[in-house]
């Protein structure tokens, strides 16, 4: 079976957020409502258990033509953000029931019926992808449509993109489009592109990465995540550390107790 | 056409607004200006530095992280988890070095009230408390939360049994029942003792070993903090229940001592990532129960063992009250710690703290003309 990713190409995207609506319809999930966030156009600001593609407006100053706006506008990108799918998910390390697993497409999927709402994977993600929606008691997030991947079709917003902003097809293959995407960019004169894939962190990379315009800490896509698993070595010899304290400590108390005071 | 239409302003101005756009493009079969306008979209030029998307700033300031969604019931349950794990060890010492016998029974109680409490809180705590026996399919390594399910199953059981034990054989006269109730006891002793120093100490690994910056910070203070705490507290029951074996106050003035050292740690590691340990609701809960928990009780017990009499033990019982709260609100600061550090996405991003306070910021925008 082919591992699948996203390739999420903010220098096509026109900020339309149908990707936004075809994720809701396909999915059933809720809408977050009519209201404006004050921070450009922008309805939720993040992701979250009813948002599972979120639309970044990142407004700069004016810079006549830059990403085709009129003149005396100011310059903005958009750019669909999405779960990164990573290669070591700190969800599903994290996951106590075993809800959350792998798929065959390489997809991190959370099994509602399996999920009982304990949220500790929302404090393991390190993007912020994961929430536990209250109302319902269980955490949500993107399943990579998972659904119509079995079925040999494209993810919804994949689908309902308008400019194929948003790619999707095999990893290695997108991964190597996107660089490509990236040299013919700069050619063309767009010295500030760059694709945000963090390969070197532990997470090892991810499933659905993007390509920027400035920086990438402009659209809250942080320089190097780290998986939380990498601190359980030192947060575990430290437990042993406490476990002796506490049974020597207890011990030279009750030995020394007898001649007490 | 210049007219901005406020959203909010009610869904008929919108449909208004709608038709008449159709209107204009029936009629014209263009329409010039603009359609409806976000309040806030586009920013106005004159917005503030630290409202806007940029490499300095992050996405509008907008956090990165999601905070804890944990309720009460967690902090609360790494209270009576931390208590109730030390109290094992405990019970199971005084009962080696054949202490008072009124105390091991104590000692066990509190260790099986804790253990039947703390399971009650963390299914309290699940979105959908009906699946919380989803928690044992399957025993990861990897996943703090899952062993402390499995810990939390071993520990209650064992204590229970325990308890239940101490509460009939007066009754019953087990003892004279034959061995094999005492190799069940020694068993079940023997679980309690392992399951309880890591129940006492694994929930300092369940929250360092995570995304939250100030809880994985401090992963490697965590598991001794709170087993310091959780033994202060057990001490601290026991005597408030009338024991005054000078063991109790002699592991209180331990854990004191290693809260007032892990207090200092914090207070003297200059970084913005534990900025939520110093500043604000979650910064003045920590330092309250850092004090209530650490210097307060460390002198009081250690001065009552130069005083005597009634004194003596008022000053310990003061002690033990003080490092009791100071369990509590120090459980309570490091969840709000932890949601305060989720919502500052300057940590995760690399950027370097504000380097202005937002009151400056925002009297200078009152100054420059709108």
């Amino acid at each position: 079976m082919t591992i699948t990713a996203f390739l999420t190409d903010s220098t096509l995207c026109i900020g339309c957020k149908a990707c936004e609506v075809a994720c809701k319809e396909w999915n059933g999930i809720k809408a977050d409502g009519f209201q404006w966030t004050g921070k450009s156009y922008d309805n939720t600001l993040a992701l979250g258990h009813s948002t599972w593609r979120h639309v970044k407006f990142v407004e700069g100053e004016i810079d006549a033509g830059r990403g085709g706006n009129a003149p005396g506008e100011l310059s903005w990108e958009f750019s669909s953000d999405v779960c990164k799918h990573c290669e070591n998910a700190g969800c599903l390390e994290a996951c106590p029931t075993g809800a959350i697993v792998r798929t065959e497409f390489g997809g991190v999927y959370i099994q509602p019926d399996v999920c009982n709402g304990c949220a500790y994977c929302v404090v393991a993600c390190p993007f912020g992808v994961v929430e536990r929606n209250e109302a319902d008691g269980r955490a949500f997030k993107c399943t990579f449509c998972y659904d119509r991947q079995k079925d040999g079709l494209k993810p919804a917003c994949a689908t309902a993109c308008p400019t194929e902003s948003i790619k999707f097809g095999n990893l290695d293959d997108l991964r190597q489009e996107g660089r490509e995407r990236v040299e013919k960019l700069k050619a063309k004169g767009l010295a500030d592109v760059e694709i945000y894939d963090p390969v070197d962190s532990s997470v090892g990379g991810i499933h659905a990465f993007f390509i920027v315009r400035g920086d990438p800490k402009a659209y809250n896509l942080p320089p190097k995540p780290e998986i939380p698993t990498v601190y359980l070595r030192k947060g575990w010899t430290s437990a042993a550390v406490a476990a002796g304290m506490m049974l020597g400590g207890a011990l030279l108390a009750f030995l020394g107790g007898g001649r007490g005071r | 056409m210049s007219e901005i239409y406020v959203p909010d302003a009610g869904g008929h101005l919108r449909e208004a607004r709608l038709h008449e756009l159709r209107r204009e493009a029936e009629r014209n079969g263009r329409v010039d200006g603009h359609g409806i306008r976000a309040a806030g979209a586009p920013l106005p030029p004159n917005a503030r530095v630290d409202a806007r998307a940029s490499a300095e700033n992050g996405y509008y300031g907008v956090p990165l992280l999601k905070a804890p969604q944990w309720k009460w019931e967690i902090p609360f349950y790494f209270f009576t988890g931390g208590f109730a794990g030390a109290a094992s060890i405990m019970a199971s010492f005084a009962k080696l070095t054949r202490a008072d016998h009124e105390l091991v029974r104590d000692a066990r109680l509190l260790a099986a009230i804790g253990g039947s409490i703390s399971p009650a809180l963390l299914i309290a705590d699940l979105g959908m408390p009906s699946r919380f026996l989803n928690m044992l399919r399957v025993f990861k390594f990897q996943s703090p939360m899952s062993m402390g399910s499995w810990t939390l199953v071993a520990f209650s059981s064992s204590t229970a049994g325990l308890s239940f034990l101490d509460l009939t054989r007066r009754r019953f006269d087990l003892y004279r029942s034959g061995p094999g109730l005492r190799v069940l006891e020694n068993a079940a002793e023997f679980l309690s003792v392992i399951s309880g120093a890591v129940l006492a100490t694994y929930t300092g690994v369940l929250i360092g070993a995570t995304a939250v910056p100030v809880w994985n910070e401090n992963v490697g203070i965590l598991p001794i903090h709170f087993a310091a705490s959780g033994m202060g507290t057990a001490a601290s029951l026991l005597e408030l229940r009338g024991h005054q074996a000078p063991a109790l106050n002699g592991l209180g003035i331990a854990s004191a001592a290693v809260e007032t050292v892990v207090g200092a740690s914090i207070e003297l590691r200059q970084k913005p990532v534990l900025n939520p340990l110093k500043k604000g609701k979650s910064g003045w809960l920590t330092r309250i129960g850092g004090m209530l928990a650490g210097p307060l009780p460390l002198a009081l017990r250690v001065w009552s063992l130069f005083a005597g009499g009634r004194r003596k033990s008022n000053l310990r019982k003061v002690a033990a009250v003080s490092a009791v709260a100071g369990s509590v609100v120090t459980r309570f600061a490091w969840v709000q710690a932890g949601k305060a550090s989720a919502d500052d996405p300057r940590i995760p991003l690399q950027l370097p703290p504000a380097p202005a306070s937002t009151e400056q910021i925002a009297s200078a925008s009152e100054i420059s003309p709108a």
